[in-house]
């Protein structure tokens, strides 16, 4: 290894932070912020202690729970805190981190950015280096704000300091997958896909590991860093040592991508790409069958990981119904939620919670491809051919609409399909689940509609659609725990969302919803008529 | 009919004047050429011309028909290559081309054959892969396999090696004597040259010359090298003489078209060996233009 290779990074450093200088600070304080309101609200909700363990045993014998959020490592506030936040810190800092370490690596070398930098006095392993510096700094200033604020708290300082680690943990553990990621694929999109892959087998390795902990199989959560984010267990007995396993682990990631980068040439990935057709087929004919085409491998991701997701759902809602029955003692413990089958509901219920935000993530990504296509300047290519502005938008609309209800079925059909089959009544939950998915559908839509009215009347400020979308989660999570008026967790079109497991489909909101995303939409594409491109 | 109107073409990025008064025709069939140096607003009056951007004023009519409100119809008559070519990096070459000569209304499948092979282009690679002239040759090939009456060409040949350049200009060649119309804009002049019929020089948004090359020649001035018997003296006294430079026997300066005939007098006493002069190109007329604006501004 050779000093050459590192000359440069500290430039690099700079222009990262130059480049990121409002998207680094957003990201460091979002985690930190999400703790504070969920240590907030369970010092409201559960003041005493006897209401705290309450809490702990409902959800420790629920193996539902457990599989979506991990254990509860203590019947404390601190250990409740963890246990709340854990996954959704996991799911901001991982993809902060993996996002911005193959943003300036990858993305650069594939739009040519790199060229520039790489012909200057700069090291083959600078842009990696630099990249790494910044987001593992980054995840230590996170760890000492959550830290600090759940000290503020008055909360045991080891807990404190266990919980900040581990976020910070998990957010070294993906910057130094998206690096190792980032050398094998050519291509930014392929190496993000590789990202998030993994971070899905982590989870699902991690639910079914911990959903299963009574019956001792928890070595499947071993295997996932994000199971070592709950065996740290902060608040209780914090085991340090787990923290040394995250190290070698990053160490080890860090290593294999070094070794990677001095193997390949620039621009190219370890893994090349396939030859393509010499001739288009027959059907690529239509900006419909292009947007297929650009659309359909996420789709077809996307679509398998909610899958997946169903299936374990519907698994899970049938152990814990089966160890409701089992356990008189739990099932009192329950009987004020409605028994056995209510709670299964609430199982399902929880799920599409999450999953109408994902879909309505989804459903964002797919609709700003206009913006990215325009952007890259490849919608020049189609605008300057027989194609209409309305119909190439409403060909990419076509999918994003159809896309959102795809994902949501790839997940309502299994997981109703796997519970109704252990139940033996397919004929009456497969229907019930598959249609409380599909309700979320106009919600996403609204979200969609969203991102089309700022794509069509202010392009530049698309990006906004994220920050909307975050507002609207930030809502349901503060609206489920605090004290929040009806008028404030109105704005969120997912509150207007009939439960449909709990109380039956009602229509009203289901239109009123489609509507405003169909007028969305509209004001969206009449201000696309009327502007430039480009 | 003319093919291409621009009367008085306005446009405005924010506050900042892209275009100012911009006035242009291309005739039926003939090969016109739009040469300007970068940032000049070339792109943006094609753009214009192909309904993308908004215009702030003027008037703008291609093949008869307004490009912002009838734009998909008469694409369909029309075929553009960007400067800047950017494609689908997960879709082959292959499949870009036909797809774009399916949007533009069909193209014969032996016609593009016979340009991906004229071309020399690999078509089964993911476009991600190819270079800058890999990229251009699939958007030229798309455009030069539909059968359409205008073909408007943004620095297309940005990229090529030599080689394809002239398999470039055998294809303008073809679609001129098919009568095809074509506006090529460009700031690589030898090109222009050889290809264009008439040419319209825009700078800072301005047209500020229009023309045939012969029009626009008496503008500038002929470079003359000359070896004598005897040093040539006395030339910096004779009008329309300039950037004199003696070398011994040889002399080399530039006259200006009109002043010829008075310096061929004054040459020959000094008894001439040798002469060659070299027509302006248009890269002393751009040369030419821009020492006049400069000492324009400079008084």
């Amino acid at each position: 290894m050779k000093v050459g290779e590192f000359s440069g990074t500290g430039a690099l450093i700079r222009l990262i932070l130059r480049r990121d200088r409002l998207l680094l600070p957003i990201w460091i304080a979002l985690p930190p912020l999400f703790v504070v309101l969920v240590v907030a609200a369970f010092v409201s909700l559960y003041p005493t202690a006897a209401s705290q363990q309450m809490l702990a045993a409902q959800i420790v014998n629920s193996p539902g729970f457990v599989a979506l959020l991990g254990p509860v490592s203590s019947a404390t506030i601190g250990g409740l805190t963890a246990w709340r936040s854990s996954f959704f810190v996991a799911v901001i800092v991982a993809g902060a981190n993996a996002l911005t370490v193959i943003r300036h690596t990858r993305a650069d070398e594939e739009t040519g950015r790199y060229e520039l930098l790489g012909s200057g006095v700069v090291g083959r392993r600078a842009p990696l280096s630099a990249s790494l510096v910044v987001t593992l700094g980054a995840d230590l200033v996170i760890a000492a704000l959550v830290t600090a604020a759940l000290v503020a708290f008055g909360l045991p300082v080891a807990g404190s300091v266990a919980l900040g680690l581990s976020f910070a943990a998990i957010g070294w553990t993906f910057a130094a997958l998206a690096g190792v990621a980032a050398q094998l694929a050519e291509s930014a999109g392929v190496a993000r896909g590789i990202a998030g892959a993994i971070f899905v087998l982590f989870y699902l390795l991690r639910a079914v590991g911990d959903a299963n902990e009574q019956s001792g199989q928890t070595w499947l959560s071993w295997t996932s860093p994000l199971g070592w984010m709950h065996l740290v267990q902060p608040f209780a007995n914090e085991r340090w040592g787990v923290f040394a396993l995250f190290l070698g682990v990053v160490i080890v990631l860090i290593a294999v991508a070094y070794a990677l980068s001095s193997r390949r040439d620039v621009g190219a990935g370890i893994l090349r790409p396939q030859l393509g057709p010499a001739r288009a087929s027959r059907r690529l004919r239509s900006p419909l069958a292009l947007a297929w085409r650009l659309h359909r491998r996420t789709l077809l991701a996307w679509a398998a990981v909610f899958a997946v997701y169903g299936v374990m759902i519907g698994y899970l809602a049938k152990t814990s119904a089966d160890l409701l029955a089992a356990n008189p003692q739990l099932a009192t413990l329950f009987a004020h939620f409605g028994g056995a089958s209510a709670y299964t509901d609430a199982l399902f219920t929880l799920s599409l919670t999450f999953l109408g935000w994902i879909t309505a993530a989804y459903a964002i990504t797919a609709t700003l491809r206009l913006r990215s296509e325009e952007v890259e300047g490849r919608v020049d290519h189609v605008l300057a051919a027989a194609v209409s502005r309305l119909r190439w938008a409403t060909s990419n609309l076509a999918l994003v609409v159809i896309g959102s209800a795809v994902v949501l079925t790839a997940f309502g059909l299994p997981a109703g399909l796997t519970y109704g089959l252990s139940t033996g009544n397919v004929g009456y939950e497969l229907p019930r689940v598959l249609v409380a998915a599909l309700a979320y559908l106009p919600a996403v839509w609204v979200v969609a509609g969203i991102a089309m009215a700022l794509y069509g009347l202010v392009p530049r400020l698309s990006f906004v659609s994220w920050g909307v979308l975050g507002a609207f989660v930030l809502v349901e999570l503060i609206g489920e725990t605090l004290q929040v008026s009806q008028s404030i967790l109105n704005i969120s079109p997912f509150n207007h969302v009939p439960t449909v497991l709990v109380s039956g489909v009602s229509l009203m909101p289901l239109v009123s919803l489609t509507l405003l995303a169909l007028v969305l939409t509209i004001v969206g594409l009449v201000g696309f008529q009327c502007r430039s491109i480009g | 009919m003319s093919v291409i109107e621009i009367e008085n073409l306005t446009k405005y990025y924010g506050k900042t004047r892209a275009l100012n008064d911009v006035n242009l025709t291309v005739e039926d069939g003939e090969v016109f050429g739009f040469i300007g140096p970068n940032g000049a607003g070339k792109t943006t009056t094609l753009r214009i011309l192909l309904g993308l951007l908004r215009k702030n004023a003027g008037n703008v009519s291609v093949l008869g028909a307004d490009p912002w409100r009838d734009a998909a119809a008469l694409h369909r008559r029309l075929a553009y290559v960007p400067g800047d070519v950017s494609l689908w990096p997960n879709l082959s070459g292959g499949e870009v081309i036909d797809l774009l000569g399916r949007l533009r209304g069909g193209f014969r499948q032996s016609r593009r054959d016979e340009l991906v092979e004229r071309f020399k282009f690999d078509p089964t690679k993911p476009c991600r892969t190819y270079s800058t002239g890999n990229r251009q040759k699939v958007a030229l090939i798309a455009a030069f396999i539909s059968d359409v009456e205008l073909f408007i060409l943004d620095e297309p040949t940005l990229g090529l090696d030599p080689l394809m350049e002239a398999v470039f200009r055998d294809c303008v060649t073809e679609v001129k004597q098919a009568g095809k119309t074509v506006l090529l804009s460009s700031h690589i002049l030898a090109e222009v040259e050889a290809l264009c019929d008439r040419i319209s020089i825009i700078n800072e948004g301005t047209i500020v010359e229009s023309g045939t090359l012969a029009e626009l020649r008496h503008l500038t001035r002929i470079s003359v090298s000359v070896e004598t018997v005897r040093p040539v003296t006395g030339l910096s006294e004779l009008q329309g003489v300039h950037n004199i430079r003696v070398d011994g026997a040889r002399a080399h300066f530039t006259v200006d078209a009109g002043a010829i005939n008075r310096v061929m007098e004054h040459l020959t006493p000094f008894d001439v060996r040798a002469l060659t002069s070299a027509p302006p190109t248009l890269e002393d007329l751009f040369l030419r233009h821009y020492e006049l604006q400069t000492g324009e501004s400079a008084q």
